[in-house]
């Protein structure tokens, strides 16, 4: 497989339905059209500084084609880093390149948002906290200014502007939702992100192979499997290590764990979010017995470092006796809530018609993940990529078309009763064996990068470590870069009180992409 | 008439002071129907002994109008809960206000909180009280129905002769009340802010109506406006029970019909307490543009039951 589009563009196999690509900075306006025209899409971008080997700065973005995920790198000079804008052909590199600018000073050259993203007022504007002369010490304290942003503003008789967090009434992760309305009448919605920007890739730099996946893993709590697996394929794929078959079915077990763990947490939130306290408290209950049983056989309700690299570090106990029959439990009694939904007359008529992102939309932005498949964007890694042991899993995608709220929940019911087969699937055919391998020690500088489908939808997690061993640079992509933009759309003439309704149907992540 | 003035007191007092225990019993079924250990009946309570005992915060640009709200609030609270005949009938209190006085009354509460709510300038207060104006000027003219129909069977507008009428006459079955019920249940939940108008509970500030008002009171001033709405749903149901289950209220000047008529209060507000969160509980919150249509159908049940009355029992 070397063509993409109408150019050959020699594709290095890294693994499977992994590709690596080293084009010059000009061929990659070039390859993007290419896989815009084969029907592909972008779905990370990032930078990385590599002065110490000599070769200036990289850009790295990862597309999706029919081929699996291609990972193009391209080098760029030392004094004045720039490559061609993409945001053009793929709107959703919009935001990664403006962070990619505020964390490493890697322009965008042409792009048409060249506002900050990441940077609000804790670092200069002139230092870049990814080069790595930069120091990772506690900043000196940093003179007080304004964190002024460019919102666009929207003029006009009778329109509003509310401005919304990034501190909320709730328990939830911060963000500023600026809407301008008319009425109650939503005319654009802007957001601003980044408030929970710990430098988690900068922590990464010089730490040991181990720690980086229990790092890895807390990048956004709810999909700490995905991570922790996506972080611990692309170390394995570096250092070439063979993971024991068995270790590999269990981390699909954990992964499908998480995924039904955060549907029934978020199909209840819907039924709150509209008011019907009783769906709430019901997927919640069911939710609880699932951590517990999960805490119960694995050490920890949300499996936390349950997967390492070389394996995972523990075994299923028993059979999985208990877990089945929570399984069979669960299936009937998620029918049962999903016939209670289905009925109720008020709650379909606020979900149906809600936060609409038609398919075409949603084609152009790059919506990805579960919001995507409720709008007929038909990828799923486990269903057209599959890695062992979803290869021989025969998974079932779920997808909706009218992209509105009720389309999301669709899916999300559809994909707890796959996840529920799978689970039983799995423990069924679940290989004996070992379940860790131990690293062999690195020689060299080495590569390699992680894909998973996790719930929420693909982790891509970039390693690149270094030749004494330690993480070089680490980048951990979430589906959320791609997703929070379809928000903004998703939104546009409904009303403000429908916003929390819409904003959960997606439950995006923000620590996942402030990181 | 001195006992009526002794009377009115009590009655006036039992009201305030028993209106956080009917928030929670609503509080306490709404928990045990969904499922959940339910926190005790006192709660209410316990919530505004802790906000009196706090130190006030005011945003900086706040006028006395501010200030001034909550007590004006609680104070036409306490007023309407005085004029509804709960325990006795025919109270000195009454003749000062008729049914559409207290709808008077009522509204005087709401535009001093929407005031209050735009006075800081905050988006959400603004919000709100664009909202709760939504809300109210669909929601009086079917209240006002609903009196009308009861006036026109008792041929007043005064509450005592309505009661006295429905009470103390001879039994006579009114289908046009039936109507009036029905539209006058849901004028309540939506007056109260109750699903599915509005959501009590949310912590979502962009879909609040009534919380949406208030989010910028702390301490007392919350305190007292947290008390007015367990007030007004004590005065809510104490008018619904006159109008439509008056069978119990003790007539004017007989004392010995007080004790069971305490206790049939106490029944009523348990039972309708149950109901009223049993409706929530398999109810959702309709979107917010459908709350016309909630208020329109209660209205139409209003008139209906005026034109039934003309129809079949004049």
């Amino acid at each position: 497989m070397t063509r993409i589009g109408t150019h050959d563009w020699n594709l290095e196999a890294q693994a499977q339905h992994i590709w690596r690509i080293r084009p010059e900075v000009g061929q990659l306006s070039t390859l993007a059209r290419d896989v815009k025209d084969a029907g592909g899409q972008l779905v990370a971008l990032w930078g990385s500084d590599d002065r110490s080997s000599h070769n200036g700065y990289g850009l790295h973005t990862a597309f999706i084609t029919a081929a699996g995920l291609v990972w193009a790198s391209v080098g760029l000079p030392e004094d004045a880093p720039a490559y061609p804008d993409l945001a053009t052909l793929f709107p959703q590199a919009d935001r990664m390149q403006r962070a990619t600018f505020d964390l490493l000073g890697i322009r965008a050259e042409g792009a048409v948002d060249d506002r900050k993203w990441l940077r609000h007022s804790a670092w200069a504007a002139d230092s870049f906290p990814l080069r790595k002369d930069f120091s990772a010490q506690p900043l000196a304290p940093y003179p007080a200014h304004s964190d002024a942003y460019a919102f666009i503003r929207v003029e006009g008789d009778g329109v509003h502007e509310i401005p919304v967090g990034p501190i909320h009434a709730g328990v939830i992760e911060p963000g500023h939702f600026r809407f301008s309305i008319i009425g109650d009448r939503v005319l654009k919605l802007e957001q601003r992100l980044g408030y929970t920007h710990q430098g988690v890739e900068k922590r990464f730099e010089g730490m040991d192979l181990d720690s980086g996946a229990r790092l890895a893993g807390r990048v956004s709590g709810d999909s700490h499997s995905a991570y922790a697996w996506a972080y611990c394929m692309a170390v394995e794929q570096a250092t070439s290590c063979n993971v024991p078959e068995r270790a590999v079915w269990l981390r699909a077990l954990f992964l499908e764990i998480e995924r039904v763990a955060n549907h029934l947490g978020d199909l209840g939130y819907l039924g709150n979010d509209v008011a019907l306290s009783f769906g709430f408290m019901q997927f919640w209950r069911l939710k609880e017995d699932w951590l517990r049983l999960t805490a119960k056989m694995f050490g920890h309700r949300y499996l936390f470092d349950c997967i390492v690299p070389g394996g995972v570090a523990v075994d299923l106990g028993d059979d999985g006796y208990a877990m089945n029959r929570l399984v069979h439990r669960l299936i009937d009694e998620v029918a049962e809530l999903k016939h209670v939904y289905d009925e109720h007359a008020t709650l379909q008529d606020r979900f149906a018609n809600t936060g609409i992102c038609k398919p075409d939309m949603a084609a152009r932005l790059g919506l990805t993940g579960l919001a995507g498949r409720g709008s007929a964007q038909a990828w799923d890694a486990r269903v057209q990529f599959p890695q062992s042991p979803y290869d021989s899993l025969d998974v079932t995608m779920a997808t909706q078309r009218k992209g509105d709220v009720l389309a999301r929940a669709e899916v999300r019911f559809a994909e707890v009763f796959e996840s529920l087969r799978l689970i039983h699937d799995i423990l069924k055919r679940m290989p004996a064996g070992p379940i860790r391998q131990a690293l062999a020690p690195t020689q060299s500088a080495c590569e390699g990068i992680g894909w998973v489908e996790g719930w929420r939808g693909e982790i891509i997690v970039a390693v690149s470590i270094g030749a004494n061993g330690k993480l070089e640079r680490v980048h951990p992509h979430d589906p959320s870069w791609q997703n929070w933009p379809l928000l903004e759309i998703g939104i546009l003439g409904n009303i403000v009180p429908d916003f929390p309704l819409i904003n959960k149907s997606f439950n995006l992540s923000y620590s996942g992409q402030d990181l | 008439m001195t006992t009526g003035i002794l009377l009115q007191i009590a009655q006036t007092l039992a009201a305030i002071l028993l209106a956080p225990l009917l928030m929670g019993w609503v509080n306490q079924c709404r928990a045990w129907l969904q499922g959940r250990s339910a926190p005790p009946i006192s709660q209410p309570y316990r919530t505004l002994r802790k906000l009196f005992q706090k130190d006030a915060v005011i945003a900086h640009n706040a006028s006395p109008l501010f200030r001034f709200a909550p007590y004006m609030v609680f104070a036409c609270m306490a007023l309407a809960a005085g004029i509804v005949p709960t325990i006795a009938n025919d109270l000195p209190f009454s003749p000062a206000a008729d049914a559409i006085a207290l709808v008077g009354v009522f509204a005087l509460a709401r535009v001093f909180l929407a005031l209050a709510a735009m006075d800081i300038g905050t988006s959400f207060g603004s919000l709100g009280a664009r909202r709760e104006m939504l809300v109210a000027f669909l929601a009086e003219p079917a209240l006002l129905m609903v009196f009308f129909t009861a006036s026109l069977i008792s041929q007043s507008t005064e509450l005592p002769v309505i009661v006295q009428t429905l009470a103390h006459k001879e039994f006579v079955i009114y289908p046009s009340m039936a109507f009036a019920a029905v539209a006058f249940w849901m004028i309540s939940v939506a007056e109260n802010a109750r699903i599915p108008v509005d959501n009590p509970t949310t912590h979502l500030e962009l879909t609040m109506i009534h919380e949406a008002m208030i989010l910028e009171y702390s301490a007392r001033h919350l305190a007292l406006i947290e008390w007015a709405v367990a007030l007004k749903l004590f005065t809510y149901s104490a008018l619904g029970i006159a109008l439509f289950l008056p069978w119990g209220i003790a007539p004017q000047g007989d004392l010995s019909a007080l004790p069971l008529a305490v206790l049939v209060l106490l029944l009523k507000m348990l039972l309708g307490g149950t109901v009223l969160s049993f409706m929530e509980a398999i109810s959702a919150k309709v979107r917010l543009f459908r709350a016309p249509e909630f208020l329109g159908t209660a209205f139409l049940l209003g008139v209906l039951g005026m034109l039934i009355h003309f129809l079949l029992e004049v």
